[in-house]
Formats: C-alpha cells, structure tokens, sequence
C-alpha cells in the first residue's frame, strides 16, 4: 500500500504549499510509482464520469429549450438543435416569467434584508444577555427546525386570510404578506446559526465598548454586527438561495383572492407551467423557462463560487 | 452596567418573536388543537374527540407504509450521500501526483468543485421538473433515450422509473429512482464540506505520517478520515432532515403524489392525502403532530449519539 516509500525518510526542505492551490513545476518524476499513476488515473476518469453526470442534464434542459416542440419531441436527446429558437425564450418570458421575476425580486429584497436584521437582533440578545425565559425563547425557535411545515398549512392561510380582512398589505396574494412569513420561517436556522456565532466574539470588546459609554443598540450595531461579518455572510447566502427556492409557501399563501392575478414567485410558477403545458404540450417553452430560472443563479454561483461555497458549508459546519 | 439591559432586550427581542410567534407557532398549536377534533378542514362543523384519531393511526395501513418509506430514505439518503461525498472529496484530494511536497490533490480540483456544486444552487423545483423529464417513461427522456439507443433497453418497454411500484430490495422501485435524485443533487455539497474540513486538517500530521510511510489510503483511513468525525456526523444529522422532507420530489415527480397504488407515500405525502383529498384535517393533524414528535425524538438521539470532545489542533 506505501506508495511513497521513495520519499519517505528524506528530510523536506520546503514546507508544502496549502492543499488547494494547484501544483507547481515542482520535479515529481521519480516520486511518482506506477500504482500512484494508475490512482491518478482512476480518480481522473470517475471525477469525469461524475462531472459529466452533473452538467450533462442542465446542458440538455438548456440545448432543448432551443429546439422547436417537434425535435423535443421526435430528437429528445440530441444536443445540437437544427437551428436555434431563441423565441421559446421570448414566448416562456411574456407567458409569465417576467412576472415571476419581478415577484422574487420584490420579495427577497425585503425578505432577506429582515430576516437577516431581525434574527442577528434576536440571537445577539439571546447568545449575550442573561434573562428570565432566555433558554425558553432560545428552544421556541429551534423548535421550529423540527416541525413539519405541512402541518402549519391549512391554520397559517386562515390566519393570512383573516388578517387580510383587516389589514389589506398582510392578506393573501400580497408581497408584504410573503415576507413577513419568509422572514418568521426563516428566523429558526438564522437565529439558531448567528446565536452561536455571537457566543464565539470576545467578551472583552463588548465590556470596553460598555466602559466607553456606549449603549446596548450602539455596541450591537457599530461593535459586534461588524464584528459578525463572517457569519453574515454564511446565512446571507443560506438565506437567499432558500428562499429563491421556497415553493411551498407561495403555492399556499399566494393565491388569487376577488379575481387579482397570482403574484407568483418563480419556483411557484414553473411548478404551475410544467402542469400547464401537459394541455398546450409547449415542451420547448417549459425548457426555457426551467433555463431562465436556473441560468441566473448558476452565473451568480459560477462568479462568486468561492464565496457561495464557503458561506454554505460554513451554515453547517458551525 | 445592567441599566437598560430588560428595556434593551425587549426591544431587541419583540419583532422577531412576534413574527414567530404569529406565523410559525400558532399555526402550529391551532394544528395540535384540531388534531384532537373530527374537522375535515372546508366546514365549520368539528367535535372534539380526544385522542381518538392517534388511537386510529396506530393500526392505519398507509401510515405503516409510509412510515418505513421515511425509514428508508433515513438510512439510505445520508448513507449513500455521504460515501459519495467521501470518495469524491478523497479523489479530489489525495488523488493527485506525489512529489517531495507530498500527495496532492487532481489537477483541476478547483473546476470539479465547482462543478460538482452545481445542483445544490438549483431550485428543488427546477431540478424536480428537470428529472421528471429525464425520467420519462415513454422511451423519449434522457436515460430511457440513451439506453434504448445502445441497445440495454427494449423500446417497447421502457423503464417505468417513478411508475413502478415493483419491489426491488424489498423496497419498491420509485423509492430507489427518487433517492439517486436525493442523491444526485446532495453528493456536491457534502463533498465541498468534507474537502474543506480534510484541508483544515494542519499539513504536519500528514508530513509525520508520510514520514512514517503511510501512503495515501493509509492516511486517509487512519488519519483523515476519524478527523472528519466531527463533520461526518453533522452532515449525518442535516440530510437526516433531508431525508424526512423528500416531499418536494414525491409531489412533483410520482403519480397523484405518493403512487402508483401508494407505492412512495411519506408522512408528509400522506398529511397532505389526508387532508386535502380525503377532507379529514384532523386526522391529518394527527399523523402531522406524530411525525414532529418523532422527529424531535430523532434529532434529540442524534445529537446525544454524535455529541463528542472536539478535537483542537
């Protein structure tokens, strides 16, 4: 199994650079066995076969919104359309994804950004003030990983719906509406996550900060948010894509109420199309859809990829 | 020092836990409520009959059923998941060249990494949609397509993938075509996660044992892989909770969301059965609180059984 005996026991001058970084033109001739080849080889052909099955799929989703219905159809699984039909675009996007969008858009705006500044709030004065019914709180919101969010359907649309007869913004169907109960769905993990970030910073800065003069909302916003940034960052992300990709929700809560047109969010409304289209058999406009939908993040995801990874895997590494 | 700190709290603490408290908890204790009644969710009509619907779910058929489909995917979910993570990652990490710096990762690691990523930033929707068109049983989707043309499948008589309700294992098919999905879409993740403990891991422990004459797999089974502990069993607990929640594919992907003839139902499928199509909401609550129950009772065992001194370096 020792595949490096050749170096072993050679004192190393150098240090080894950081794993990650890509080799350098370092000689390696004579450390490399046979064995170690064939290793290499084998991890090379599995990674492929791997990569291929991951891009493989969205390549097809993306070359066969470019196909006219009749080759989706007849040549489901050729990659290369005869020609190029950019108007399955044009057609999937005033047929409702650009209201979709705008939808989404409007909705995390607001959703993230609460989400985020209410559940740092909630975790920082829970992870650092010591007060009756702290660890009553604390477990009422990571009660909420656990629970079964089918089980809240039919009472949550009552309640949107009764408090709609009141208060028009917070009905169903109305974007208000839909981010306050992103932001209260959210606000288990956020909280759960950034109460164990703010648990980590120093006591000593807080103390200093307090010594100086500061009071509690200065200390937290100017000395300790700052300080959170990481963290931020992590369940910023976590935050986004979960509620870019919340279905579940918006199929329940937006729905048309005294004949107002949906305001569908994305995810809710491709659900909808690939219903829709079994009747008008428009398989190339869903394709586009299923494209325009996943196109943004991929780049998104492809720009900031470094970022994107560590910030995930941080939310689960913490 | 404590001036302020009871008005500071409130102040920092009421939005938030109103919000909660109106849109998660409530829901939650009114469904708790209605799971001791006879409603059936559309009338106003509903009387109390204590217990008597968890006494029914007891001896219910569906419910056994779906309650080993969930214990299936439980075990099946992390477990292949996670190999899949590990060898990838093991790959990616140690399937490299050796030369006097040690071994080292695949050329291109940083490009499968991202690659491999992909479908974790894909909406549950956009990829449910996308597979059921891969999927598709009448020879004219991707894998059906493909092994019709190489000749390992009749064109007459395509695979059934999310219709088949046959027992393969024991377990019946469309289980088995959902989990590659579950399995498929997680795999990348865990992997970025497992790399990034597996680089974390200081470079002098892999230098002693190197030095020692440990080659790669060595390390990786005595040395790496018990320091992954750590990250192993969280990642176990996480898709735990994957597993309990495959609802999104089982409602886009299976015929009238649990078929064929009830062959992939779940908890969740089987609230939603209940209390939608057969109208009886406060049986559904009840299969509803049990599951929160069990879950909880799951992940309190979980982090009892992986709770462990963390290892500094």
């Amino acid at each position: 199994m020792s595949t490096v005996t050749h170096t072993s026991g050679r004192a190393r001058p150098t240090p080894p650079p950081p794993a990650g970084t890509t080799p350098g033109p370092v000689a390696e001739s004579a450390a490399n066995g046979v064995g170690a080849r064939i290793f290499n080889g084998f991890s090379h052909l599995f990674l492929v076969v791997w990569a291929i099955m991951v891009v493989y799929p969205l390549l097809w989703v993306v070359m066969s919104a470019l196909k006219t219905d009749a080759e989706v159809i007849r040549k489901p699984l050729s990659l290369f359309p005869a020609s190029l039909q950019w108007d399955n675009f044009a057609r999937a996007w005033t047929a409702g994804i650009d209201s979709f969008f705008l939808n989404t858009l409007l909705v995390l705006v607001g959703s993230v950004f609460l989400t985020m500044l209410l559940g740092s709030m909630a975790a920082y004065a829970l992870a650092r003030y010591e007060f009756p019914g702290n660890r009553l709180i604390y477990w009422m919101f990571l009660s909420g990983l656990t629970l079964p969010i089918y089980l809240a359907a039919v009472p949550l649309f009552k309640g949107v719906y009764n408090t709609g007869v009141v208060l028009p913004l917070l009905g169903p169907n109305k974007h208000v509406m839909l981010i306050l109960v992103y932001v209260a769905w959210s606000l288990s993990f956020t909280v759960f996550f950034m109460h164990s970030f703010f648990r980590t910073l120093p006591n000593a800065i807080a103390e200093a900060g307090l010594v100086d003069g500061a009071s509690h909302t200065r200390l937290f916003f100017s000395v300790m948010l700052p300080m959170a940034k990481p963290g931020l960052i992590s369940i910023g992300i976590f935050n986004v894509l979960g509620q870019w990709n919340q279905w579940y929700l918006p199929t329940l809560l937006m729905q048309s109420v005294a004949g107002e047109p949906k305001n569908q969010v994305i995810a809710q409304g491709l659900i909808e199309l690939s219903v829709n289209q079994g009747y008008k058999s428009d398989w190339s406009g869903l394709f586009a859809g299923v494209t325009m939908a996943m196109l943004p993040v991929l780049i998104v995801y492809i720009v900031f990829q470094r970022q994107v990874q560590s910030g995930l895997t941080a939310g689960v590494g913490k | 020092m404590r001036h302020g700190v009871a008005r500071f709290v409130t102040g920092f603490l009421a939005l938030p836990v109103a919000l909660y408290l109106f849109y998660v908890v409530w829901p939650f204790a009114q469904a708790a409520g209605y799971s001791l009644t006879d409603w059936g969710g559309y009338s106003d009509r509903q009387q109390f009959v204590g217990l008597d619907n968890y006494v029914r779910l007891l001896s219910d058929e569906l419910i056994r059923k779906a309650f080993w489909h969930n214990v299936f995917f439980l075990v099946t979910v992390p477990l292949f998941t996670i190999a899949l993570a590990l060898l990838l990652a093991f790959l990616l990490n140690v399937g490299g060249r050796e030369d006097r710096a040690g071994i080292r990762g695949v050329f291109g690691s940083g490009l499968y990494k991202v690659i491999f990523f992909f479908p974790q930033v894909l909406s549950l929707v956009v990829i449910a949609v996308m597979w059921q068109q891969i999927y598709r049983a009448d020879g004219q989707g991707l894998i059906n397509g493909l092994l019709i043309k190489i000749g390992l499948v009749d064109a007459d008589n395509p695979i059934a993938f999310t219709n088949d309700p046959e027992p393969f294992l024991g377990v019946p098919a469309v289980l088995w075509w959902l989990l590659l999905i579950a399995v498929w879409s997680g795999a990348g993740f865990y992997m970025v996660l497992f790399s990034a403990a597996m680089q974390s891991i200081p470079k002098d422990v892999y230098e002693a044992a190197i030095l020692d004459g440990a080659g790669r797999f060595h390390t990786f089974f005595r040395i790496t892989l018990p320091l992954l502990r750590d990250t192993v069993s969280v990642a176990w607990v996480y898709l735990g909770f994957i597993a309990l929640d495959m609802f999104a594919l089982v409602y886009v992907m299976t015929p009238s969301q649990g078929g064929p003839n009830h062959a992939s139902e779940i908890f969740a499928s089987v609230i939603n059965f209940n209390a939608f199509q057969k109208g009886q909401f406060g049986y559904a609550c009840a299969i509803a609180v049990s599951l929160a129950i069990f879950t909880i009772l799951l992940a309190a065992l979980q982090l009892r059984i992986t709770r462990r001194e963390r290892i500094e370096y």
